[in-house]
């Protein structure tokens, strides 16, 4: 590790903290899409037990790299600043509305998958702000970031949506425009919060970033677009086969950038010096 | 209202790493914890070469992004402009590491001495409770407030003066409040030209850093 103007990679939060990015934001979405998809009954009650799970995989990496895990529910102390605190309390309130929604769908409610919806997007909201409030970090203050998550959480939900689709077998062709949207909008904020990082971005944390931008553009957008065109010609089974595979593609290619975005584009910006000191006879000069 | 802030005099500065063993000693930092550290930074090429040590930590920061975004209320700012830490409350969850910008904050998981185990004066200046939560330099704030009980002038009396500044063998290093027209540091600034430091960032750094004599 260097200490001087040159910006080096944080080294405080690991892939337990991706982890938390990933399943948080996956879970949400899956939770969402679910209810926008009215999947009620049985299906609709393990989806939304499905997103509970992966948000609370994500907290559960979280969980592991606390230094003091015993006081973990410290965590809920500070809801006037801390989008940490508030993403806890969003996740407290949507584990309840969600275990009660996912109950009463079992039963035959099919209204009630709408009820964990606006929570869990509060909460995959709180997630993005969270990573804007580290200002120690160019990637992450970057505002575009909580669009960037916002909009890689929904698509990834989608994305295990049709991931899960030949074992849940819901699913119409305007969910799989829905998915479609989903996933351009996904690539349109993630050229947006690229665009805006080439002034203050160090160039490591940069390069590292594309090559997970390539990534999400083949392998998580025009790969499952195609796969998508292909499924909605194909027969049952194999359009079946084909929109999980799409889903695989694209939330895997989502978790990937998060991951690269957490673990290798963390650069700090350095330490800098607006002016070098003047010293004896030498020539003023700027810093650096 | 007070607002205790430090004055760094860039040309004075030598390097010497005085203030990062006396804040060592006094905090009882672990290795590889410098709560106060001293760059040493080298720019341009030969022949046209310049050097700046740059004492560097927590800037005590008017805004601090490390308290606004601590879930637990272990870090807060006093009135006075610190920004203290309570190890009691912390969680040891990083996020202030990676919202400061000055790299001011330190999380050691498991207990590190010098030479493997712990010397006598590690042993007992050891302290469980600062394992794996959030630490930084606190403007040697029991030192201060002690101080300020006996009715002595931080920045003035050395017992009621953080201990690097204490240290400073060039007197590179002062310390005292702002709100002061007549304090050391008040004049520091005004009959020098200063900067802070990623100042565009809106943090409001509790640090100066002094470059040339006043222009006018």
């Amino acid at each position: 590790m260097s200490f001087g103007p040159q910006p080096w990679q944080q080294t405080s939060w690991d892939w337990r903290a991706a982890g938390n990015f990933i399943g948080g934001g996956a879970g949400s979405g899956l939770i969402v899409f679910t209810a926008l998809a009215g999947v009620a009954g049985t299906a609709g009650a393990a989806l939304v037990l499905a997103g509970l799970a992966l948000i609370g995989l994500g907290l559960a990496c979280v969980w592991a790299e606390l230094g003091r895990p015993l006081r973990a529910l410290h965590v809920f102390f500070n809801r006037r600043s801390s989008w940490m605190t508030r993403e806890s309390i969003a996740a407290s309130v949507l584990f309840a509305v969600g275990a009660a929604s996912a109950a009463l769908a079992y039963a035959g409610l099919a209204a009630v998958v709408w009820l964990p919806a606006p929570v869990a997007l509060v909460f995959i909201y709180c997630q993005s702000r969270m990573l804007q409030a580290a200002r120690g970090i160019p990637a992450w203050r970057e505002p575009r970031v909580v669009a960037l998550l916002l909009a890689t959480g929904l698509a990834e939900g989608a994305a295990l949506f049709w991931l899960a689709q030949p074992l849940h077998g819901q699913g119409t062709p305007l969910l799989v425009l829905a998915f479609a949207a989903l996933l351009l909008a996904r690539s349109a904020a993630w050229f947006g919060y690229r665009r805006r990082l080439d002034g203050p971005g160090a160039a490591r944390a940069l390069a590292a970033l594309d090559r997970a931008g390539a990534v999400l553009l083949v392998g998580g957008t025009l790969l499952p677009l195609a796969l998508l065109i292909v499924a909605l010609g194909a027969g049952a089974a194999a359009g079946g086969a084909l929109s999980a595979a799409a889903g695989l593609a694209a939330v895997a290619a989502g978790a990937y950038l998060k991951f690269t975005l957490i673990t290798a584009a963390g650069f700090n910006q350095g330490f800098a010096l607006e002016r070098l000191p003047v010293r004896g006879v030498g020539p003023n000069l700027p810093g650096v | 209202m007070t607002r205790w802030a430090m004055v760094v005099d860039l040309r004075r500065c030598v390097g010497c790493q005085t203030c990062t063993a006396a804040c060592k000693v006094t905090n009882a930092t672990p290795p590889g914890v410098q709560w106060r550290r001293v760059l040493d930074l080298e720019f341009g090429e030969y022949p046209n070469v310049r050097r700046a040590f740059v004492p560097v930590g927590c800037q005590h920061c008017d805004e601090p992004p490390c308290a606004q975004v601590c879930p637990s209320t272990a870090t807060r700012k006093r009135a006075d402009g610190i920004v203290t830490m309570d190890y009691d409350l912390c969680i040891g969850c990083a996020y202030c590491a990676v919202a400061c910008p000055y790299q001011a904050r330190y999380r050691t998981l498991r207990a590190t001495f010098a030479y493997g185990e712990p010397i006598d004066s590690e042993a007992q200046t050891f302290d469980e409770d600062r394992l794996a939560v959030a630490t930084k330099c606190t403007f040697c704030v029991d030192t201060i407030d002690a101080g300020l009980a006996q009715g002595l002038a931080p920045g003035v009396d050395p017992q009621a003066t953080p201990a690097c500044v204490n240290a400073c063998i060039a007197k590179a290093m002062a310390f005292g409040d702002l709100a002061d027209a007549g304090s050391n540091v008040s004049k520091l600034l005004a009959e020098n030209q200063s900067f802070r430091m990623h100042e565009q960032l809106g943090t409001g750094p509790g640090m100066y850093y002094l470059w040339d004599r006043s222009a006018a």
